[in-house]
């Protein structure tokens, strides 16, 4: 696992205290996990993702991510509509290890306002926070 | 390493059944044809699978070849902690094979099996003995299966008294089948957090506890090794709110003779024989996992259970308030003969086998206290849990360090688990190790620290011992083969 120093926190994102994160362009809010994440799960074997078209509440799990040590809930950062789902998971859930603020996306959901999204971490508060989980484990 | 167990010795390769195959080969010739052929339907016929065709010494050979690879408490040390993975003495397995017992029919007259059940009620005397409880089933067939009676038993309880709870309190130490259990009754887990030293406190549980909790589920000693030293007033707590304590036996083996579970405060508990009574682990396969309740409790018990008559043994189903039966017959009868057997084999010796228990992991845990990081240093009972946390910086993890000590000879302990530990390396000796087989396997570990700091290759590229070398776990589970092929 990464330590703090190693993680990939992007300034452009917002995040959830569940490790994922967030980009709203519209009424669209693209979701994945971050590095923290990915870092800790280890190596993705597996990404179940939910249907296009069903909902997604904001706290709850809308899949769950696979490692080879264990299986993790994914929890959406907002309440909306599922509209599309990152297909090249099925066949290549490695994309969530290498590349997950880029081609490892997992979902988009389309929103009827942005007030959950601007209620998201910014990027410095999420660091403070990741890093008092870093102190705890070291 | 020489004076360790683990060796090259000549170690058989054996192929996939499918590649052993040859076309038309057969273990056994069918007689000739000696009625008119008949036309399979339509509807039934198609490709057929792609069986390996293969002799019978083909086969004999296959599988013998592949249970030289296996380790058991048989072949060494297994120190699996929360698993209590000790030896099975074979006077056990010769009292369970004798006929009397081995051929009886579960349908046979209760006249003809007086004997059976006697063992069977003697064995229930026995668990009430050790724990202290008031009341046995031994219908449960397994721990986790145990573990569901007692959360039935619970939730019947709760709903004799007129009004359903839903929610269940969980320690982070719980086992991971505590929660399923729960789940499974419709009560939604509440985490309950643990105290720096590593235990639940009354102050934690009395701002979880509300009337809509049916109760705790509550391991003692918890999964860290560590006992729960409150756990009288834990119980008090859920018991003045109207709520029940389910205890986890799973860690009975630290008790024996020195812990009285009723007087704890605990309502119903299971026993895994499989642990602290030395039946084998099944893998799977028929266990036995009875519980002992609390008079309040005993109604709820699942049936059938022995009655005593005067010198006349039965089995009694007539408990109306009872959670039911939970397979067909009596439970793994065989498994409790082997458990009467031990406990009469040691008698009021079981608290020795506890004392040693917690002897050898507490020196297991003195020994390796230097190499490894100890997150909870707090007194153990039967088991102890390092982490990686000295290694990491090498990059060598818990994962490499359970892989470098099958090199040696040992089976490795638990890994990841207690979740509460990043990294948890958790060591279970049992009594049943001796000490020079303790010195061997510390010494091992301490090794195996030495390189990490030294050579860390020597400990990542490991096992190097066995006939199959690590395996890309990773490359497994993303490339998922299931079935055998034919070799093109």
């Amino acid at each position: 696992m990464k330590t703090f120093e190693e993680l990939d926190i992007r300034k452009d994102l917002s995040y959830a205290k569940t490790h994922e994160w967030a980009k709203m362009t519209g009424n669209l809010v693209r979701v994945g996990v971050d590095d923290y994440a990915q870092s800790a799960l280890g190596d993705i074997v597996y990404v179940e993702l939910p249907s296009v078209g069903t909902a997604a509440n904001a706290g709850a799990a809308f899949g769950s991510l696979e490692s080879t040590k264990a299986v993790s809930d994914l929890n959406s950062p907002v309440t909306g509509k599922i509209v599309a789902v990152n297909d090249a998971l099925s066949d290549s859930p490695e994309l969530v290890n290498a590349s997950p603020y880029e081609d490892g996306w997992l979902v988009d959901i389309e929103v009827p306002d942005s007030k959950e999204f601007d209620a998201l971490l910014k990027s410095d508060a999420y660091s403070e926070f990741v890093k008092t989980l870093d102190d705890e484990h070291s | 390493m020489s004076q360790y167990p683990g060796a090259r010795g000549l170690a058989f390769k054996e192929a996939l059944l499918w590649e052993r195959g040859r076309k038309g080969r057969v273990g056994i010739s069918l007689p000739e044809r000696d009625v008119p052929r008949s036309e399979l339907d339509a509807g039934l016929v198609g490709d057929k699978p792609e069986l390996p065709e293969l002799s019978e010494v083909d086969v004999v050979r296959h599988y013998t070849r592949l249970s030289t690879w296996n380790f058991g408490v048989d072949t060494g040390t297994y120190p699996l902690g929360s698993c209590t993975m000790k030896y099975n003495p074979k006077v056990n397995e010769r009292t369970a094979g004798l006929p009397g017992f081995a051929n009886l029919h579960p349908m046979m007259p209760e006249d003809c099996v007086q004997g059976a059940l006697k063992l069977m009620y003697e064995l229930e005397r026995d668990l009430l003995e050790i724990t202290g409880m008031h009341a046995a089933s031994l219908q449960p067939s397994a721990g986790a299966q145990g573990e569901l009676a007692g959360m039935l038993m619970i939730h019947a309880y709760h709903a004799h008294k007129g009004k359903q709870r839903h929610k269940i309190l969980m320690p982070s130490t719980a086992h991971g089948t505590n929660p399923a259990s729960a789940a499974l009754c419709g009560y939604v887990p509440v985490p309950v957090q643990l105290s720096p030293d590593g235990v639940v406190t009354p102050e934690a549980i009395r701002q979880v506890m509300d009337e809509e909790t049916a109760g705790i589920m509550i391991t003692n000693p918890n999964t860290l090794g560590i006992f729960e030293r409150h756990i009288a007033e834990i119980a008090e707590i859920i018991h003045e709110k109207g709520g029940l304590v389910y205890g986890d036996g799973a860690n009975l083996n630290a008790l024996m003779g020195y812990a009285d579970v009723e007087k704890m405060g605990i309502d119903v508990m299971h026993v895994n024989v499989h642990k602290t009574l030395s039946t084998p682990h099944g893998g799977g396969g028929p266990g036995a996992g009875p519980v002992v309740a609390r008079d309040v409790l005993e109604p709820f018990l699942p049936v059938p259970r022995v009655k005593k008559d005067g010198d006349r043994y039965s089995l009694s189903s007539d408990a109306p308030l009872s959670i039911g039966r939970l397979h067909s017959f009596f439970g793994s009868f065989a498994v409790l003969v082997r458990a009467l057997a031990y406990t009469r084999t040691l008698g009021k010796r079981l608290k020795d086998v506890t004392e040693m228990a917690v002897l050898n992991a507490n020196y297991v845990k003195a020994e390796l206290k230097d190499a490894y990081n100890l997150p909870f240093p707090q007194p153990s009972m039967h088991e102890c849990v390092f982490n990686d946390a000295l290694q990491h910086k090498q990059g060598v993890t818990t994962l490499d360090i359970a892989k470098r000590l099958i090199d040696f000879g040992y089976h490795p302990p638990t890994v990841y688990f207690p979740l509460v530990v990043d990294g948890a390396l958790m060591i279970e000796p049992t009594e049943t190790e001796s000490k020079a087989d303790l010195d061997g396997f510390v010494e091992a570990l301490k090794t195996i620290a030495e390189e990490a700091g030294t050579n860390p290759e020597a400990v990542t590229n490991t096992p190097q011992n066995t006939a199959v070398i690590r395996p890309d776990e990773v490359l497994a589970a993303r490339k998922l083969i299931l079935r055998g092929e034919m070799p093109r």
